[in-house]
């Protein structure tokens, strides 16, 4: 008896065979590059689970015959079987987890989704910029420079979690410290990706950049100069790595001194900056047609200014987290990157459970 | 280029900066906070500004604020910023006031 591929993808079709519907879902919700591998060993095992449910049993038929060796072989058989239906319902399970986990991963990409799409609707409506000065504009050109960057962060992010994950599984398994400084040093490798992708960004629109719209809304509460604050690294570390000795905790402290000083002075370099802004285009400076235009260009020469400012911020932000690395030991600086990734990663799903809240459907506040 | 190493010599802590630059002023808060003096020579509001401007790029600093400490060059925000992260800007500027007293 002959188990031709096709007979699988039948009963798939008619809706017959329960177990056969089910797990071809969830293959197919894994579209792309695992689900090959997935599918592979799916044949595989249902086949067996097939086997048992269904009760064809014409694989014995197939083993020479004799009584003795028969019931031993039967028993043989019967044990494998077994396993691999244990096996099968074990990694039916874990495509299931996954499958859920998906799903949930979906829908707060859709209330993100929504969101966006919500407040494009508002700009388009109201012909103004939104909030954070969206860099679509009034003309709906969409610079290529940004929506590289929107893509690449997005990779960055995902990358990021990945990261996560490996410290995370690399502490737990007390790895080595070998292993560790490949860990940390991929992770400060990660960041300076990461500036390297915002001073691209900046070329193509400084002001995208320094809205930190392309940020979630809770990171952006926190924003500072076109990202998050190096003092803030250092604060959310501390906790993280009692016991201090004393040489450590002298360069801590120092560090985060210097940090919070280098910080102060850029705020208020960017304070001065937008005050020259402002002075710039003050209205009585216009006095006649061509003054106009030299004061737009005088402007405009000041937004160099402002990627100046946004280019030192991640020079800064850059310096501290190496710095910080540098003061510990690799164990410590391991679970500073890790309690650093997982805070952000904390962050981003504070706003997506806010963007998924339940709300009062807009329609309501015309009822009156 | 005379005009820059006297004046980079005049005092502890020297700045040649512009006065439209925002990032100068940064770096000038920066040192005040460190409770540290430095001069603030304009470029843009000096005659021979242009080859002021040239010759400190013929230097190695390619763009103001260019901070001077004991007479020597130390660079721009970049180097400046680094230097007080890594704690060797204080130790610098102390190095130089012990050997001027000595």
């Amino acid at each position: 008896m002959s188990y031709p591929s096709t007979q699988f993808a039948i009963p798939r079709q008619m809706g017959i065979y329960e177990p056969f519907r089910q797990v071809g879902v969830w293959r197919e919700t894994f579209s792309g590059g695992n689900s090959s591998n997935i599918g592979a060993s799916t044949i595989v095992e249902v086949d067996s689970n097939l086997e048992n449910k269904i009760g064809f049993g014409s694989h014995e038929s197939m083993e020479p015959s004799g009584n003795d060796q028969e019931s031993h072989r039967s028993a043989d058989k019967v044990q494998r079987r077994l396993e691999q239906n244990r096996e099968a319902a074990r990694k039916s399970r874990m495509r299931k987890k996954a499958y859920v986990q998906q799903l949930e991963t979906s829908r707060l990409k859709l209330a993100q989704l929504e969101l966006e799409l919500d407040r494009t609707r508002k700009q388009v409506a109201y012909g103004g910029s939104s909030f954070g000065g969206n860099h679509m504009g009034y003309n709906g050109i969409v610079d290529s420079g940004i929506t590289t960057f929107e893509l690449e962060y997005g990779h960055w992010v995902e990358e990021q979690h990945r990261q996560n994950i490996e410290l995370r599984n690399a502490l737990q398994e007390h790895a080595t410290e070998i292993e560790l400084q490949i860990l940390v040093e991929g992770g400060l490798n990660h960041y300076a990706t990461l500036f390297r992708m915002k001073a691209d960004a900046a070329k193509a629109d400084i002001f995208y950049l320094l809205s930190g719209i392309w940020r979630t809304s809770v990171e952006r509460y926190f924003h500072w100069i076109g990202g998050f604050r190096p003092s803030e690294l250092l604060n959310i570390v501390e906790s993280q790595l009692e016991p201090l000795n004393d040489p450590q905790r002298l360069d801590f402290h120092n560090l985060k001194q210097s940090s919070q000083q280098a910080e102060d002075a850029l705020s208020q370099g960017m304070d001065k900056l937008q005050q020259t802004l402002s002075k710039t285009l003050e209205a009585d400076q216009i006095l006649i047609g061509e003054t106009y235009g030299s004061q737009m260009g005088a402007a405009i020469e000041k937004f160099e200014a402002l990627e100046n400012f946004v280019s030192q911020a991640d020079h800064l932000r850059q310096q501290t987290l190496q710095q910080m690395c540098r003061i510990l030991t690799i164990h410590q600086a391991a679970r500073s990157l890790l309690a650093l990734g997982e805070y952000f990663q904390r962050l981003r799903a504070l706003s997506s459970l806010w963007t998924a809240r339940p709300r009062e459907p807009s329609a309501e506040s015309y009822a009156s | 280029m005379d005009k820059v190493l006297r004046l980079a010599r005049a005092n502890d802590v020297v700045i040649f900066s512009k006065s439209s630059c925002c990032l100068c002023y940064a770096v000038n808060i920066l040192f005040q906070e460190i409770g540290v003096h430095a001069s603030v020579n304009e470029i843009d509001n000096d005659p021979d500004g242009r080859e002021m401007e040239k010759c400190l790029m013929r230097m190695g600093c390619s763009s103001v604020p260019a901070v001077f400490i004991g007479g020597t060059l130390i660079g721009s925000t970049n180097e400046v910023m680094s230097l007080h992260l890594k704690g060797q800007l204080i130790p610098k500027l102390k190095a130089y006031e012990q050997k001027a007293t000595s």
